[in-house]
């Protein structure tokens, strides 16, 4: 198994074209950052309201929660039994928007969570010192709340990002492109060997991603915040 | 706090107690309800009973249970073992002697043990498969009833194009999608790979894959024109498709055809049983029966006995 394996990477043939490995992995990122930034979009302004209100903060999130226990795999199914309805013809929106939708789903509640829990856990005396010095209530917000909340809001995005990749797999089911198609289509025609690079080359994106955005991560983050810890 | 610790003991014991003594069976088994009826049976004379097996789709499974009925009805002692997954897998059950009998398709028999096979007539299958099987396996008499691949349309992509074989597509494949199961694609003697030799079929963009599941929905929405539907699916009628002639004779031809294990199935009576069943099916006939499970949802076993006792068989 092993040799096919190494075999199957070995493979020029397989490294080229549209069943090749640069291009689903090309597909792969892209869905998975497409997703990202739409959860992105709509998670952080939403968890830096309810941190810096603390108001709704329990029924958003609860709902957000609620959204993580959906089973992504059926709700996928379902979303696309009833869009690939609505955009008939020759076009992938029918299968294109339940993936994105499904992944966005995935992404948003740990993004939230993140965000909500940072800037609600800014140091208090950070806070009492902004308003003193005559702040209103959104410079408080945007240039002393978000900033100390950097560190959860990206942990939360990379747990996002995590499980946005590893779940964009899904996208091959319905006949999209992404590494999921190593997946499903080793499994269709009994080569494990297929199957099992497939599922290393997501992990190993998964990996990367991670890195990246660790790498991100002290980049953008104010060196006093990582002192503190 | 004691007070609470006590409580949350207490309730955990509960609720594990309740959780042991809840549904019994192994759930990694992958056999259907159908084994626990035999586990039950073979008390009696301990191994007489034959066994009938299936596969894990419905069409497969209802066989099995019309041909264990029919077997029954005639004082044979039969049982059945559906759900057994592909075809390596039960044509090792047969030969190790855990299934006796099991409901099999002339055609991708024939190619499965030789994949140089060909011939033209269903006839031709039938002694391709006979040829090809395993000494320690007998054949029986092969039904009317034929299961292929096929090349199947929508009914408006084949008013369109005036579409009635497949050699018919070769001017208009270019403007049309081709999808279907992930290894159809790469078959290279029954799939799109022969498709594009033998017809010289070349289809707009890239093959859509999909599971069996989505396909018929894809068919019908438009995102793909052209697929490989197993011509005793249901969908087939239900929604009008058509299936092309394969003028080119790319498919093999698969008759129902029930094969056995030649050491428990020597009785004369077995054959004469199964053959009589195997006259009576006809391709409409088994079309029915996969709709009236897959889609009025009855039991398999149900479908078969009523199927039975309409037919004189029990």
């Amino acid at each position: 198994m092993i040799s096919r394996l190494l075999a199957w990477f070995g493979d020029p043939a397989n490294w080229q074209g549209l069943d090749g490995i640069p291009n689903r992995l090309l597909e792969h990122i892209g869905y998975s950052l497409v997703a990202l930034v739409v959860a992105l979009v709509i998670a952080v302004p939403v968890g830096l309201w309810i941190g810096h209100t603390g108001r709704g903060g329990v029924v958003v999130a609860g709902l957000a929660n609620g959204f993580r226990a959906l089973p992504t795999f059926g709700l996928l199914i379902a979303a696309v039994i009833v869009l690939s309805g609505v955009f008939r013809g020759k076009t992938d929106l029918g299968y294109v928007l339940p993936t994105l939708l499904v992944l966005v789903i995935l992404g948003v509640p740990p993004i939230l969570a993140g965000t909500y829990a940072g800037v609600h856990g800014v140091d208090r005396a950070a806070r009492d010192a902004a308003y003193g010095m005559g702040m209103t209530g959104r410079q408080v917000l945007l240039r002393v709340e978000a900033p100390c909340a950097l560190p959860l809001i990206m942990s939360g995005v990379r747990s996002a990002m995590l499980q946005i990749v590893s779940t964009a797999t899904f996208a091959a089911y319905v006949s999209l492109g992404g590494l999921g198609r190593f997946i499903f289509d080793g499994q269709a025609s009994n080569r494990f060997e297929v199957m099992l690079g497939g599922s290393l080359l997501v992990a190993a994106l998964a990996i990367v991603a991670e890195l990246a955005l660790a790498a991100l991560q002290r980049v953008i983050v104010s060196p006093g915040l990582i002192h503190r810890r | 706090m004691k007070y609470v610790g006590k409580a949350v003991a207490a309730f955990a014991v509960a609720v594990m107690a309740l959780a042991g003594c809840g549904g019994g069976g192994d759930p990694l088994s992958k056999t259907d309800e159908d084994t626990k009826g035999q586990e039950n049976k073979s008390g009696q004379g301990g191994g007489e009973a034959l066994v009938v097996g299936g596969a894990n789709f419905t069409e497969s499974k209802v066989l099995a249970e019309i041909y264990a009925g029919a077997l029954n009805a005639e004082g044979i002692q039969a049982t059945t073992r559906t759900g057994i997954g592909s075809r390596e897998a039960y044509l090792g059950a047969l030969k190790d002697g855990s299934v006796d009998i099991f409901p099999e398709y002339t055609g991708n028999l024939a190619l499965h043990y030789d994949p140089d096979a060909t011939a033209t007539s269903a006839q031709g299958w039938y002694d391709a498969a006979k040829n090809a099987l395993p000494k320690e396996f007998t054949i029986f008499a092969m039904a009317p009833a034929q299961d292929n691949d096929s090349v199947t349309v929508t009914r408006e992509t084949a008013d369109q194009y005036d579409l009635k074989k497949v050699s018919d597509l070769r001017p208009v494949a270019p403007e049309l999608v081709i999808g279907g199961p992930p290894e159809w694609l790469t078959r290279e003697k029954t799939g799109v790979p022969a498709l594009e030799k033998t017809y010289g079929l070349e289809f707009q963009g890239e093959y859509k894959r999909f599971n069996p599941g989505l396909q018929v929905q894809a068919l019908k929405n438009g995102q793909i024109d052209v697929t490989n539907i197993f011509t005793t699916d249901p969908a087939i009628f239900l929604n009008d498709f058509v299936v092309l002639e394969d003028d080119k004779h790319v498919f093999p031809l698969s008759n129902v055809v029930p094969i056995g294990n030649k050491a428990a199935t020597g009785e004369e009576k077995i054959g004469a049983t199964l053959d009589a069943v195997s006259a009576e099916l006809d391709t409409e006939t088994v079309s029915d029966l996969v709709k009236q499970v897959d889609i009025d949802k009855k039991e398999p076993k149900a479908v078969a006995q009523e199927w039975l006792k309409s037919n004189g068989f029990a």
